[in-house]
């Protein structure tokens, strides 16, 4: 039996414990703010927060995050989502939008740890995060507008 | 609604695509190959070349791409046995963890995992509790095995080891380890730690000498 908290709730899962955590947090969890990509950490359209660091979940088995806090896009919060909702808005980021949730919790969770990052820190921290519309230049744009917009 | 479910099957399945065009083929394992013993090195009577020759033994291990993959000569680890940049890009920041928001945990866990739902030729995701790369400093890759040797001896490029703490990385670290424990899917590197650590420990006894470079 695997515990766990998922968006501040506590769930318990009794499957294989070789289970994705994405596959439990859409299938069973019904979230589906998370995306399927390619299922092997290539893409990063899967990126939820596992106690609080960005983590790829299409290759986290359940097993593995017993004890653990997860946070996915549905239930991210806080002063640096406020920033990245609002900037991605302003931007009009997404095209398609598919990979945009694995964008966001990955922007999210750089602006937690560097608050103003530089154009090289946003590459390294985004670069595993592909967008086949390439808005990779509004991603950048809006990561700028969100820390900006916090130091106010 | 259905121009919607449409295209974002087609987005999924290109994203699908793009991602498997950056998979390099995963290598399946092979005969994991074999050390000669140390004591086998015996027969060769001069201490100098008995020491170079055990020395080229277990060059078997750390010229192998388990190993040399993770001491790069430039900032970004390399992948597989074709030693390509590791896909996703990714690069050594601090400590060798990674960039921040895009540190090695983002994706490597504290063991192998397996993969499961997809191609056979991806088995696994390789772990290890302390799952880095190895300093600048400590570069192998394209360097000759006299070079590593040489590299070895040399504490301002061996993490300031004496040879006794050398002997005692190569054969117990749990990181140097992984290489003979790389998960489904991945070649390990050839014997086991405990003949490996054999071999480095009657290389320095012989005096560590080195193959030319």
């Amino acid at each position: 039996m695997v515990t766990f908290t998922l968006n501040g709730k506590e769930r318990t899962f009794d499957g294989d414990p070789d289970t994705p955590l994405l596959w439990v947090i859409r299938d069973l969890e019904k979230l589906t703010g998370t995306k399927y990509g390619c299922g092997v950490a290539q893409c990063g359209a899967c990126t939820v927060h596992l106690d609080g660091m960005p983590r790829r979940s299409c290759i986290t088995p359940i097993a593995m995050i017993d004890g653990s806090d997860v946070v996915t896009i549905e239930g991210i919060s806080g002063k640096e989502a406020e920033a990245v909702q609002t900037a991605w808005a302003g931007l009009d980021v997404p095209q398609c939008g598919y990979c945009q949730s694995g964008q966001i919790m990955s922007a999210v969770a750089l602006l937690q740890m560097l608050p103003k990052p530089t154009d090289d820190e946003i590459d390294g921290a985004m670069t595993g995060n592909l967008c086949r519309c390439a808005t990779y230049h509004r991603i950048r744009a809006a990561i700028h507008n969100a820390a900006n917009s916090m130091e106010g | 609604m259905k121009i919607t479910l449409l295209i974002t099957g087609i987005v999924a399945n290109c994203l699908i695509v793009g991602a498997g065009i950056l998979l390099a083929p995963a290598s399946v394992a092979q005969n994991a190959g074999s050390l000669r013993p140390a004591e086998s090195f015996q027969s060769i009577p001069d201490t100098r070349a008995r020491s170079v020759a055990l020395f080229e033994e277990a060059g078997k291990v750390i010229q192998h791409p388990r190993c040399v993959n993770c001491h790069p000569a430039t900032e970004r680890p390399l992948q597989g046995m074709s030693m390509h940049p590791h896909q996703p890009p990714v690069f050594r920041g601090d400590a060798g963890m990674g960039l921040v928001g895009m540190q090695c945990n983002t994706c490597h866990s504290e063991q192998n995992t397996p993969v499961v739902g997809q191609a056979d030729t991806l088995k696994s995701i390789p772990g290890n509790p302390a799952w880095h790369l190895a300093p600048i400093e400590m570069a192998w890759e394209g360097k000759t095995l006299g070079q590593i040797c040489e590299q070895l001896k040399d504490p301002k490029r061996n993490g300031e080891k004496t040879m006794a703490e050398m002997v005692e990385h190569m054969a117990h670290d749990e990181l140097v380890g992984w290489g003979w424990q790389p998960g489904e899917g991945r070649e390990p590197v050839p014997g086991t730690q405990d003949e490996f650590g054999k071999l480095i420990q009657a290389w320095v006894d012989t005096g560590a000498a080195c193959p030319s470079p």
